[in-house]
């Protein structure tokens, strides 16, 4: 199964692109890495993939059929800062059963401690927040995650644990991962291949 | 050998909070903090984001906000600084570098808010001084008579850096200088903070990207759950059979470049009685689990790790 984007163009502002005849493919059993400078419209590309952002000219598809722009999007995204996107008068728990209540063994696997789970997000630091937030995101309807710029702001030990449990969880579940990151290190242990953002960008 | 500018020993921050009502609750964010920095040196204290060591920056200039109390003795040039201590000096002899644009304020033009409320004759001079450091890095005349938010990220932190500069410091205090800048601007500041060091100034880098750290620093100390737990060389960081601490060494062993290591264990929910790394450390003993280590000396470094204390063993 691939997800495939074709020639996907948007922008923001008129006249102004800022994507431009992209097209990127992910099968389902590897993890890309996807490189390139701030600014140049790698997050908007993951807004575009994961249906954040409608008005896009081009097609996405999943094994060959559009995908739905309404209901559950089966790519979904994990943001870069876990805090701002949780409802911040929600405790943990319910956060989590937003989108489904995940088996024990898989909260543990992502170091998920009971303790946490009666805390409101203020009360949890950023890489405890982030697990959160990719667990919430492993849905089974998942069928590939976006994950743009996930560990950049964590410690390394941290950033380790948290890409050792979601690409061990991935690849027993054939759920495709789009890495984003300006880490050539990181994206180099991680990815199977790397493709460079302005490569693709046709501008 | 050089002289020390600024020690920090045991220093502890908390906060006062309401839960329920009136109901007060202490909340501890930083338990004991130690370090020093001497002339001409680079001091880095890595830490993972969130986890309070930008209070420390604001200890030192007497900024914290009004329920937050700080214990413990902060000396400058070994005199120890009580709060008009401290605002009689912070701004001329100790600076600090903010995090964020934030700090500025946004209906100022930067050269305004550069050289601060000076009349008359001063501030013809105020401003030739601030226009002399404006270029120094870099910054254009055009900058003087912008507001911050016509500023972008890069020139944002040029501003911030130079500002404080202005009144020749001894010691500078950067919180977190480089995160989101793009790698061209991270390079400057590098050089930047570099040559505050040629120049023989104390610098108190606090930052959480471990690659920054390495590349400045002399000295660095490494904060894990309110503790500093390690002060080392910055050498010895190449090498992680030269560290001491087990919370080091995963640290350095989880870089992609060395391996990505995997360790599992979090920082601790709740504040324990023994050691703070109890439960993740390989090298423990039942003697950790009920006595909190002090941080010793070790050869050059500072520890805090009952393996390495003579006394205990």
């Amino acid at each position: 199964m691939y997800l495939n984007a074709n020639n996907i163009s948007f922008s923001y502002r008129k006249n102004k692109p800022i994507l431009k005849n992209i097209s990127i493919s992910i099968p389902d059993n590897k993890v890309i890495g996807l490189m390139g400078d701030s600014g140049s419209g790698k997050s908007t590309l993951c807004k575009v993939i994961s249906g954040y952002l409608n008005n896009y000219t081009g097609t996405i598809t999943i094994d060959n059929e559009l995908i739905d722009k309404t209901g559950y999007c089966p790519a979904q995204l994990i943001f870069q800062h876990p805090e701002k996107t949780m409802n911040p008068k929600w405790k943990m728990h319910k956060v989590l059963s937003e989108s489904w209540n995940p088996p024990q063994e898989l909260k543990d696997t992502f170091g998920l401690k009971e303790g946490w789970m009666n805390r409101w997000p203020s009360e949890l630091s950023g890489g405890e927040l982030q697990r959160f937030s990719i667990l919430r995101a492993l849905n089974p309807n998942t069928k590939f995650i976006i994950a743009d710029e996930i560990s950049t702001m964590l410690d390394t030990v941290t950033q380790v644990q948290i890409w050792d449990s979601l690409i061990d969880y991935c690849k027993k579940n054939k759920i495709g991962i789009l890495a984003v990151s300006h880490d050539k290190e990181l994206l180099e242990v991680i990815a199977d291949n790397i493709v460079l953002f302005n490569d693709i960008n046709k501008l | 050998m050089s002289e020390e500018l600024l020690s920090v020993k045991n220093v502890s921050i908390s906060f006062t909070q309401y839960v329920q009502g009136l109901n007060q609750h202490e909340l501890k964010v930083i338990s004991d903090l130690s370090l020093d920095v001497k002339k001409g040196e680079v001091v880095a204290i890595l830490g993972s984001s969130g986890s309070g060591k930008s209070l420390l920056a604001h200890a030192i200039l007497g900024i914290l906000p009004e329920n937050g109390t700080c214990e413990g003795d902060i000396c400058y040039k070994n005199e120890v600084l009580t709060q008009q201590k401290k605002e009689a000096i912070r701004g001329k002899e100790i600076c600090l570098i903010p995090q964020s644009v934030n700090f500025l304020d946004p209906l100022m033009k930067v050269k305004e808010q550069a050289i601060g409320d000076v009349k008359g004759e001063e501030r013809e001079e105020a401003l030739r001084k601030q226009r002399e450091i404006f270029s120094k890095y870099g910054l254009a005349e055009e900058v003087d008579d912008l507001y911050p938010f016509e500023l972008s990220g890069g020139m944002a932190r040029k501003v911030l850096l130079s500002t404080a500069l202005l009144s020749n410091p001894e010691l500078v205090v950067a919180d977190e200088p480089t995160p989101g800048l793009d790698e061209k601007s991270v390079k400057e500041t590098i050089m930047d903070i570099k040559n505050l060091k040629e120049e023989g100034k104390g610098v108190l880098l606090i930052t959480h990207d471990i690659n920054v750290a390495l590349e400045i620093a002399d000295r660095i100390a490494i904060f894990y759950s309110g503790f500093v737990i390690e002060i080392n060389k910055t050498e010895n960081f190449a090498d992680t059979g030269k560290l001491l601490h087990p919370y080091t060494k995963s640290l350095i062993e989880a870089l992609p470049r060395n391996g990505f290591k995997l360790t599992e264990g979090v920082q601790p929910l709740e504040e324990v009685p023994g050691c703070v790394y109890y439960d993740n450390c390989p090298i423990k003993s039942d003697f950790c689990k009920e006595n909190r280590p002090n941080l010793i000396k070790c050869g050059d470094a500072m520890i805090r790790c009952h393996n390495y204390d003579k006394e205990v063993k």
